[in-house]
Formats: C-alpha cells, sequence, structure tokens
C-alpha cells in the first residue's frame, strides 16, 4: 500500500468514515493521482466513493498576457491615445503584433477608435474600463464565469495560429528511418524544437565523491613516484600502532577515549623480528640511538592491545620496517580509513579517512620536505603555502601546512608534515642518514571545502543522500 | 594540545610591547604557538580584563602558564636569556621521608620550598592555574603524578609521606569545616563533580597515601586533596610542595615547572629550597628538584645536513639562545656543539629537537629550498585497489550508484538483523563502543547498504547501489589477529525483488573481470562462475544462491559470495518498505 493510500485510509477515519471533497483535504495531490490511488483502495473494496463533477476553466497563456498587460483593444487605444496625429494603420502589427488586428475589430465595435484616412483616431476622451481583461481575471480568480454568453465569446477570441493555411498541413514532430527511405524529409514540415529545455536524462550509476576526490589524489601520487602502501589492515597491535611511532605507553592518545580498543577474545602475537621488538623497548624505557628515552616502564602488555587503528601512519611504520631489510630511496603512499573514539559531530564521526605519504631517501632536508610540500600542492592548485613549527609526537622537525583561503581569509591548515625522529627509523634498524619524510591530511576536510559541505554525515556514512551521490561532478583539483 | 589563558596587558607588559593583533599573530605563527582567540571585544563590553587563549603544543609543560609563555617568547625575540636557577642552600636541610608503606599504592615522592614568595591575586591564580593544566596533561589527571602546595608556616617539618588505612587517620579537608578519615572523604567526594573523577586512583586500595608534619598532622591525601590546614593564600610567604608519584620521571618533570616559573616571584628571583627525600627502601632518596642544567652534544654536520644548511657552530650556538639553550662548540671537537640544557625542556630527549629548535629559531620561512636532485621511483598503484575499481566502475558503467556507509557497526545489524547467528569466530568485537552504533567491524557489507537504503527510501525506485570496501575477519594464526577482505556488493530495491538485475550485473561485473559464466559447471573445467542454490538464513527461502568461482582452467571452484532475494524479516528489520535482491563477493580472489 502505498503513503498516499494509507493517508486516505487514515484521513477517513478521522473524519468520521465519509470525505465529503476529497480536493479539500488533498490539496497537494494532483486529482488524477487521487482518482487512482482511490480506485485502487476500491479494488480492495476499503472504500467507495462517487465523483462530484465541476467545471473548471483555466486561461491560456494569451488570457494570462491579457490579466496583466490588458486586452488587445485596450492596448490598441492606449497605443493610439500616445499618438496625438493618429497612429498609421500600417504600423498597429509593427507595434502590437498579431494581437493588432484583433484589437482594432473589438476596438471599433466598442466605439474606441474611428478612422481618418489611413490613420486611426481615439474616439474616447478617457480611457474606458477594460471589460475583457476583467472578465479574464474574475475566470482566472473563481475558475468559472456565470455569463455562458460572455464566457463562449471569450473562449472564441483566441488568435489563429501563425501557420495559419485554409489546408491542414501533417507538422512532423522527428526525423523517421522510414523518412529517410521514402525521401518524405524533403517536403515534410518539421515542428520547431524547444531548445530551452534539459533533455531526457540517461539512466546511469555514479561513482561516490570521496572516492572520486581520492582518486584525484591518487592520481597526483601515482605521478609523484608514489608506490601505493598495503593499508588493508584496520585491527593493529599497540606496538605497531602506537610504539613504533615513539608514542609513550602513558600518551592521551591510547586512552579509551581516545581509541577504540578490542575485545580480548582477540590473541596478538609479538613481531617476528625480535630485535625490533627490544630497540622500541629499550628507546621508551632506558633510551637509546642517542636518545634519553621516555624513562617509564615500558609493558609488554600494553604493546600487546589490540586497536583499531587510529592513523594510517601505522602502516608508512610497517612498510618503513620493512624498507630496513634493504634500506633505499622510496615514495609510498596510502589513502584509506582510521577510526577514533570521537563524539559525532558535524566535522568528527568515528571512522574517516586519512591521505599520507612518506618519502625516504639519503641525507634530506627539511628544505626538501617544504620544496616538496609546495610542489605536491601545486598539482592542486594551491599555492602560497606558510609552514607554522608544531608538535607531533612522531616527527621533529614537525611542520603545520598552511594555505590563504579566499573565501575565509584566513590562513586554512591544509596538512601536518615533518621528518620521522631517529627514536623511531633506527629501532627498525635504517641506517641514521636514511632520513624519512612524512606528511598527511583528513581526505573528508578538503573535500567538504571542496563541494560546500558543512556536515561531514552528508560526505561519508548511510546518511548520505543518493540525490548527492548522483549528481555530483567530476572532482577536478588542479581547476576548482 | 592545551589551550591556556593568560591576561592580554600582563602579557605585553611581560614582552615589553603593546602588540598589534596580526603582529603578535605572526609572533606566534613562527614560535609554533597558536593564537585561538582574543577575547579584547567581550571583555571591552563586560569590563573584565582582555584574555589571549594560546595553544601550546604537548611537549612544553613549561608553558602551560603566562610566566613560561612570556620567558619562551622573550628569549626567541632576544629580549632576554633562559634564567640561572639556584637551590638556596645549597644544602637541603627541609627532609620529606618516604615511608614503605607507600610502595604499594603511589611510590614516589617529591619535594620543594619557595622561600620568601609574594603573590599578586593574578600570580596566586596563575599558581594553581599551572597545577590544575599540568595535572590534567602531563600528570593524566593525577594518575601519574599529583602535586599539592602548603603553605609552610602552618606546618612543622620534618614531612613524611606513609601510606594509612583509610579509617586511621582524619584530617578537615580544603575548604571543608569537618574532620573527616579517608574512608569518609571518599564518600563525601563521591558526586563532587571536580574530584569525583580522581577517587578510583586509590580508592580500592587498602592504605592511603598521606603527607604527615612533625605533629602528625595531614598535610595532604594525594592524589585526592589538600588539608585546610596548610591552605595557601595570598599572604602566604613560604610555599612546601608536595608531589606524589607512579611515574618518577614525571614527578621530576613536575616539581622543575613548578619552581622554575614561580620562583621569581621570591623575594631572591629563581633561588629555590631544596628538600632532601629520605626514601632508602626503594633506593629513591635523592635532593629535589634537580634544577640543575643538563648537557648533551649536537652535531653541527647533523644540524646542517638536516636542515639543508651551512651553518657554524657559533652560528647553530646563537639560534639555540632563543630556545632557551644555551650552547657553547666544543673544545675537542669541531663539529660538536655542548647544550646545556635548562631544566624547563624535559622535552629535549635527541639532538634532533635541538636541530628543531635550531630551524625554528632560524625561521621556516627562511629555509632554502631544496637542493637535493629527487631519486627517480617507478611508482605502482596497490593490486587490490585495481581489482576493486575494475568491479566499482563496471558498476557504475551499469546504472549502480556508489555508496560509503561505515565500517563499525551494531552487533544486531551485522547478525540478527540478518537472521544470521554470531559463531565468535569472525567479527572483531570493540572493547570499549562509543554507542550502539559501533559495536562490531563488519563482516559483510550488508548493513551498510541496507542502512543507506533506509536513510534513502524516498528515492524513486528502483534504488539501486553499491560497495566496494573491506571486511574484517578473525584468525588467531596472524599476529595483529585479524585481516581485511575487500568484498564487492550490490542491491536492487524496487516494487519487485528484481533477483534478475543483480544477476544480470553480476555478470557484467564479472565479465569486466575476464570470468564469464559457465552454463554447465559439472562439464569442463574452464576459468568463470556461476551460481548454485543454498541455504542461506538472509534470503528469502529457495531464493539464495552461493557463487562459485573457478580462477583458472582445472583450478578448483571456490565459493565467493552470495546472491540472492533478501528475506523479507530482513528488510522489516532495517525498515525498508521493498522488496530486494543483492550479491556480495570477495575480490580479494581476481588478485
Amino acid at each position: 500500500m502505498s503513503d498516499l493510500q494509507l493517508r486516505m485510509l487514515q484521513a477517513v477515519e478521522a473524519n468520521n468514515g465519509k470525505i465529503e471533497n476529497s480536493d479539500a483535504v488533498f490539496q497537494d495531490i494532483e486529482s488524477q493521482i487521487l482518482q487512482a490511488a482511490l480506485n485502487s483502495l476500491v479494488a480492495k473494496s476499503m472504500i467507495t466513493f462517487s465523483i462530484i463533477e465541476k467545471e473548471s476553466w483555466k486561461l491560456t497563456s494569451e488570457g494570462e498576457e491579457v490579466v496583466s498587460e490588458g486586452s488587445h483593444e485596450f492596448r490598441l487605444l492606449a497605443e493610439v491615445t500616445k499618438h496625438l496625429e493618429g497612429l498609421d494603420i500600417s504600423k498597429v502589427s509593427k507595434v502590437l503584433g498579431p494581437a493588432g488586428k484583433l484589437g482594432q475589430g473589438k476596438a471599433f465595435k466598442n466605439g474606441w477608435i474611428k478612422k481618418d484616412g489611413d490613420v486611426l483616431l481615439s474616439n474616447v476622451t478617457d480611457l474606458p474600463e477594460d471589460s475583457a481583461a476583467g472578465l479574464l481575471k474574475s475566470i482566472k480568480e473563481n475558475g468559472i464565469l456565470d455569463d455562458k454568453k460572455e464566457l463562449a465569446d471569450l473562449k472564441k477570441r483566441k488568435l489563429k495560429g501563425v501557420e495559419f493555411a485554409l489546408t491542414i498541413v501533417q507538422v512532423e514532430t522527428d526525423i523517421t528511418s522510414d523518412m529517410l527511405a521514402n525521401g518524405k524529409w524533403k517536403t515534410a514540415t518539421f515542428k520547431p524544437y524547444n531548445f530551452n529545455s534539459e533533455g531526457v536524462a540517461p539512466h546511469s550509476g555514479a561513482l561516490h565523491p570521496l572516492n572520486k576526490v581520492r582518486e584525484e589524489f591518487r592520481q597526483i601520487l601515482l605521478s609523484m613516484g608514489f608506490t601505493e602502501m598495503p593499508s588493508n589492515q584496520y585491527v593493529e597491535t599497540g606496538f605497531w600502532n602506537f610504539d613504533t611511532l615513539y608514542l609513550p605507553q602513558q600518551h592521551p592518545a591510547r586512552d579509551l577515549q581516545d581509541t577504540f580498543y578490542l575485545k580480548d577474545t582477540l590473541t596478538s602475537k609479538k613481531p617476528e623480528d625480535e630485535t625490533y621488538w627490544n630497540n622500541i623497548k629499550k628507546v621508551h624505557q632506558e633510551g637509546a640511538f642517542g636518545s634519553i628515552g621516555y624513562r617509564y616502564p615500558w609493558k609488554e602488555d600494553e604493546s600487546l592491545r589490540m586497536v583499531l587503528r587510529t592513523h594510517t601512519t601505522v602502516i608508512s611504520a610497517a612498510m618503513l620496517h620493512q624498507l630496513a631489510k634493504d634500506p633505499k630511496p622510496a615514495r609510498l603512499f596510502s589513502i584509506d580509513r582510521v577510526f577514533r573514539y570521537e563524539a559525532v559531530d558535524a566535522t568528527h564521526l568515528a571512522e574517516f579517512h586519512h591521505v599520507e605519504g612518506v618519502l625516504a631517501d639519503y641525507n634530506l632536508t627539511l628544505g626538501d620536505l617544504i620544496t616538496f610540500m609546495k610542489s605536491f600542492y601545486g598539482k592542486m592548485g594551491v599555492k602560497n603555502l606558510a609552514f607554522k613549527p608544531t608538535y607531533n609526537q612522531y616527527t621533529e622537525p614537525s611542520l603545520e601546512i598552511y594555505s590563504w583561503h579566499e573565501g575565509l581569509g584566513r590562513l586554512l591548515e591544509i596538512g601536518n608534515s615533518g621528518m620521522f625522529r631517529p627514536e623511531m627509523l633506527e629501532s627498525m634498524g635504517l641506517p641514521k642518514d636514511l632520513r624519512v619524510l612524512g606528511w598527511g591530511f583528513s581526505l573528508e576536510r578538503p573535500t567538504m571545502i571542496k563541494y560546500g559541505c558543512n556536515n561531514i554525515r552528508e560526505l561519508l556514512g548511510h546518511r548520505v543522500t543518493l540525490d548527492f551521490i548522483e549528481t555530483n561532478p567530476a572532482a577536478r583539483l588542479e581547476v576548482d | 594540545m592545551p589551550t591556556i589563558s593568560v591576561d592580554k596587558l600582563d602579557l605585553f607588559e611581560l614582552l615589553g610591547k603593546q602588540y598589534a593583533p596580526q603582529d603578535f599573530e605572526d609572533l606566534c605563527f613562527e614560535f609554533g604557538i597558536e593564537l585561538d582567540d582574543d577575547t579584547t571585544e567581550e571583555a571591552a563590553a563586560t569590563g573584565a580584563r582582555a584574555e589571549l587563549k594560546i595553544e601550546i603544543p604537548a611537549n612544553r609543560y613549561d608553558m602551560l602558564c603566562i610566566e613560561g609563555i612570556a620567558q619562551a617568547l622573550n628569549e626567541f625575540l632576544g629580549n632576554s636569556p633562559n634564567p640561572d636557577f639556584k637551590l638556596v642552600p645549597a644544602e637541603a636541610e627541609f627532609t620529606l621521608t618516604v615511608d614503605e608503606s607507600t610502595a604499594a599504592v603511589r611510590p614516589y615522592a617529591a619535594g620543594a620550598i619557595l622561600r620568601n614568595i609574594t603573590f599578586t591575586q593574578r600570580s596566586y591564580e596563575s599558581f594553581i592555574a599551572l597545577q590544575d593544566k599540568l595535572h590534567v596533561n602531563l600528570c593524566r589527571n593525577r594518575t601519574l603524578v599529583a602535586m599539592g602546595t602548603h603553605d609552610l608556616d602552618k606546618l612543622v617539618g620534618p614531612i613524611t609521606y606513609e601510606a594509612l588505612a583509610p579509617t586511621d587517620f582524619k584530617f578537615v579537608p580544603l575548604n571543608q569545616s569537618k574532620e573527616m578519615t579517608g574512608e569518609q572523604l571518599m564518600a563525601f567526594y563521591e558526586k563532587d563533580k571536580n574530584l569525583g573523577k580522581y577517587l578510583h586512583i586509590i580508592r580500592d586500595a587498602p592504605v592511603y597515601p598521606v603527607m604527615l608534619d612533625a605533629n602528625r598532622q595531614v598535610a595532604s591525601m594525594p592524589p585526592i586533596i589538600n588539608s585546610d590546614l596548610s591552605k595557601i593564600t595570598l599572604d602566604t610567604r613560604n610555599v612546601f610542595i608536595d608531589i606524589t608519584a607512579t611515574d618518577k620521571t614525571k614527578a621530576e618533570v613536575v616539581v622543575n615547572t613548578l619552581v622554575a616559573m614561580f620562583s621569581r616571584y621570591c623575594d631572591e628571583p629563581f633561588t629555590v629550597e631544596p628538600v632532601r627525600v629520605i626514601s632508602a627502601h626503594n633506593g629513591e632518596s635523592r635532593v629535589t628538584p634537580n634544577i640543575a642544567p643538563r648537557t648533551m652534544s649536537a652535531e653541527v654536520s647533523y644540524i646542517n645536513s638536516c636542515l639543508g644548511l651551512e651553518l657554524s657552530a657559533e652560528e647553530i650556538c646563537q639560534l639555540l639562545v632563543k630556545m632557551a639553550l644555551k650552547a657553547v662548540p666544543s673544545p675537542t671537537d669541531a663539529n660538536l656543539i655542548n647544550v646545556s640544557i635548562p631544566c624547563t625542556r624535559p622535552d629535549i630527549l635527541h639532538q634532533c629537537d635541538i636541530m628543531e629548535d635550531a630551524a625554528i629559531a632560524y625561521g621556516y620561512a627562511n629555509m632554502t629550498a631544496s637542493k637535493t636532485p629527487s631519486s627517480s621511483l617507478v611508482a605502482a598503484p596497490l593490486p587490490i585497489n585495481k581489482v576493486s575499481d575494475i568491479l566499482r566502475i563496471a558498476s557504475a558503467q551499469s546504472g549502480y550508484a556508489e555508496v560509503m556507509p561505515l565500517t563499525l557497526c551494531s552487533h544486531d545489524e551485522n547478525f540478527a538483523h540478518l537472521r544470521q547467528v554470531d559463531d565468535n569466530t569472525k567479527a572483531v568485537k570493540l572493547a570499549n563502543p562509543k554507542s550502539i552504533e559501533y559495536q562490531v567491524v563488519r563482516t559483510t557489507l550488508l548493513p551498510g547498504l541496507l542502512k543507506t537504503v533506509k536513510e534513502n527510501r524516498k528515492h524513486s525506485l528502483p534504488i539501486k547501489v553499491f560497495e566496494s570496501g573491506d571486511i574484517v575477519l578473525k584468525d588467531d594464526s596472524l599476529e595483529r589477529g585479524a585481516f581485511n577482505q575487500r568484498q564487492w556488493c550490490a542491491m536492487y530495491v524496487g516494487k519487485t525483488s528484481g533477483f534478475e538485475y543483480v544477476q544480470g550485473l553480476l555478470g557484467k561485473v564479472m565479465q569486466a573481470i575476464k570470468a564469464p559464466w559457465i552454463a554447465q559447471p559439472e562439464t569442463g573445467a574452464v576459468r568463470g562462475y556461476w551460481i548454485e542454490q543454498d541455504d542461506n538464513k538472509t534470503f528469502f527461502e529457495g531464493r539464495g544462491a552461493k557463487v562459485m568461482f573457478r580462477a583458472k582452467e582445472g583450478a578448483k571452484a571456490v565459493k565467493i559470495g552470495e546472491i540472492g532475494v533478501l528475506h523479507p524479516e530482513v528488510l522489516q528489520n532495517f525498515d525498508i518498505p521493498y522488496a530486494a535482491s543483492v550479491v556480495e563477493i570477495n575480490a580479494k580472489v581476481f588478485l
């Protein structure tokens, strides 16, 4: 049963089993649709109904014009009055168009104008009442006119078609293959097209806007020599998600209020690389590789707790750890989901996407990082970057990346970056002079700015409307 | 990152300059702090004093008060160097004895005394506020460290730190009038908005930590509350600071930060009276605070190499002065500088931290562009993402709209609502689900698609949606206990179930991945797919099938997914008033 049918039954119920006039109750529904729904209910023997016939007149566009502009005869009289010397008959159609002739006849009949040679002169001192326009206005308002004769007269007033001829010509709407075969297209008259229309929408599917922006970033990064990391691993141990990144075990990011932990039914294991495990323990607990360390008792249990990853940097750490087996320059990126124990609001969801890259090479400098960020953001048309010192747990130096936003009239933070700490890299076994630059930002934020979207829930998750997905244009970062 | 409110006029007076808003913002930007808010306008309206709200990096505990912010900025601006802190008297006379009984509940203690201090209303408030900020941030809500400050003239030294049974001591807590035992205190503060959240730290311990003076008067019951007896006021001249902790490194940072910031208000600024801590049972006997700077060497070549600069040792030393670090070139090694790190900079762990300070002092805006030619590297997309893209594009071309629901869902949505039973072998469950919406990591893409359709049920029919995304499955043999699996799922929703449409879509997608339909699976053994009836409770009886796939000629066919007409109860569970068919397969098999 459709919503409308249900609504009808509820309305009948609410009105003690009878509705006098369905048009009055369902003003928002067209009468044909209403009748179809009624018929369907009758077919189920749920209601009965009788038809109330009502005569109702609607104005044509010409009639509407008369109501707003005045009748043809009235407009002619007004025009004639403007010319003290009288209006040349030949100019009538020029001034009033095809309506001129009709207006001329009526104006003579009403005795409003007279003719002097080829010139029309006004026959009245004051402008008379425009009765035709008045009657039409009354029809528009009431849908009916009591005087049936006047009604018939007004109905007859319709202008003759532009293509007036004494024989009827078949007007073709479209060119067909038959016409091409029999040559009829050469003689046929075609109905003019209405070009002021959108055409018929094709049946189409669509890709998600967020994935379209993701694809743009992906292509830029691939073009800059970045290989995509296997970021498809949401479950991590505290070891990989935090310890390897030199985040101490009492760090607030590891709180139950920031990170999703998993139920103990899962059993995690230490990494196969035992040296790495011991290095991490040492660099936290006592210090190593030139660092005095955080100097706290590092606990294995804490390291083995299972979490939903809070950043994709955990994947970068795993990849850099692999790189340590055969140290060499590398560029890696990932765009994937991360999870945070967040209060959901317009800008926060418990899961979102990180865009992240790492750039490893011998003796990289802070200048290299700045130059790279300028070229990366330049590829999406973002220029005039500014770099602010900041604090990140696993990078030193750390740089927040800002760009000037014209619309907002202020600097906008667009990313975070830095040089990974030696405590993190040397624990993996990477040589001291192989430096790694890292940078990242969320995929949702630039997408929200790009699409003028103020609520992240309108972009990611099940509450996103299909209309938004279906009508969303291509993502062209460098153009928009 | 913590945000600190400071008095605007006071700060500018300390900096010796009335900054225009943009100039102050620029200074913050260069130094790496952030001006969040300037209340000048609101203050003008209410007659209050204007405040600046400044965001401080999470590792700069020395900047959690106006004194520290002004000091750091003054050093950065070259207005004044980092002060020299001095212990007076040089030998500790006051003692704090730690009793072994504390080992079980809160083992570490430290102390310090600020003599002849003069508070003003605003410096007093700043002193209290700094303790609050430290308690929240570095001290992890008092679990790791707690501090108490006392009017020393109301206590009789020496002090002992003991752990007593909750009923064995009593005192009048701060700003109260009634004497209470430890046990009564716990009940009294149970509902307290500020203190209630700290009770859990010791509540269930057999003994509670207590600071006692020579007359056995209670000074505080850390980490909960001080006694009213030793309350500090604006008139207090001598302040005893007690520190108790479960983390001894952080205890030192806290006591150092407090004295470094507030010894400036002593008659002889930057002097601190040390306390001898006697803690023989755990080998923690020492004098606190230890405010002597520590030294660390840094390589000139390393700093230059990281920054892409060619600075001399002297130039680096000059830069570091702006960041509170006194450094001199090493007399024995031309490539080293010896850096003296004040007690206010415990964040410096490695020479990379010194390198960063040199960079900030030099100015990020002044850094020269890259000179290193970048290595030429050949990039590659991730194979599973390529497969996924083939399926996504084929689906969109077939008229289906891509949706991106969340990975987390409720347990019911993943099981009961799909008429499935959780056998505990598949789904990863959250220990701290934020809400019912986030209880498990999905093991099928179905819940997300069904929820998306539910939210879009006003959309014109049929609704045709798909998703290509990851599910997570448990596997105890793995280091991380679980793995992601890429799935592809499509759904047709309309007046009729439209089974043949999703069947056709599956065919289209399989064609795109070069896996043709096999009409007679029992004969032949080529690459391709077919479907065969299967019992699956998610589907309407007799209307569900499994999708079979043979990867290559002669290989064994495997089940890669399911296709079927959704059971009316499933649709009802997701409030969908239409019929629907669905297909979901594992995309990993196409790698």
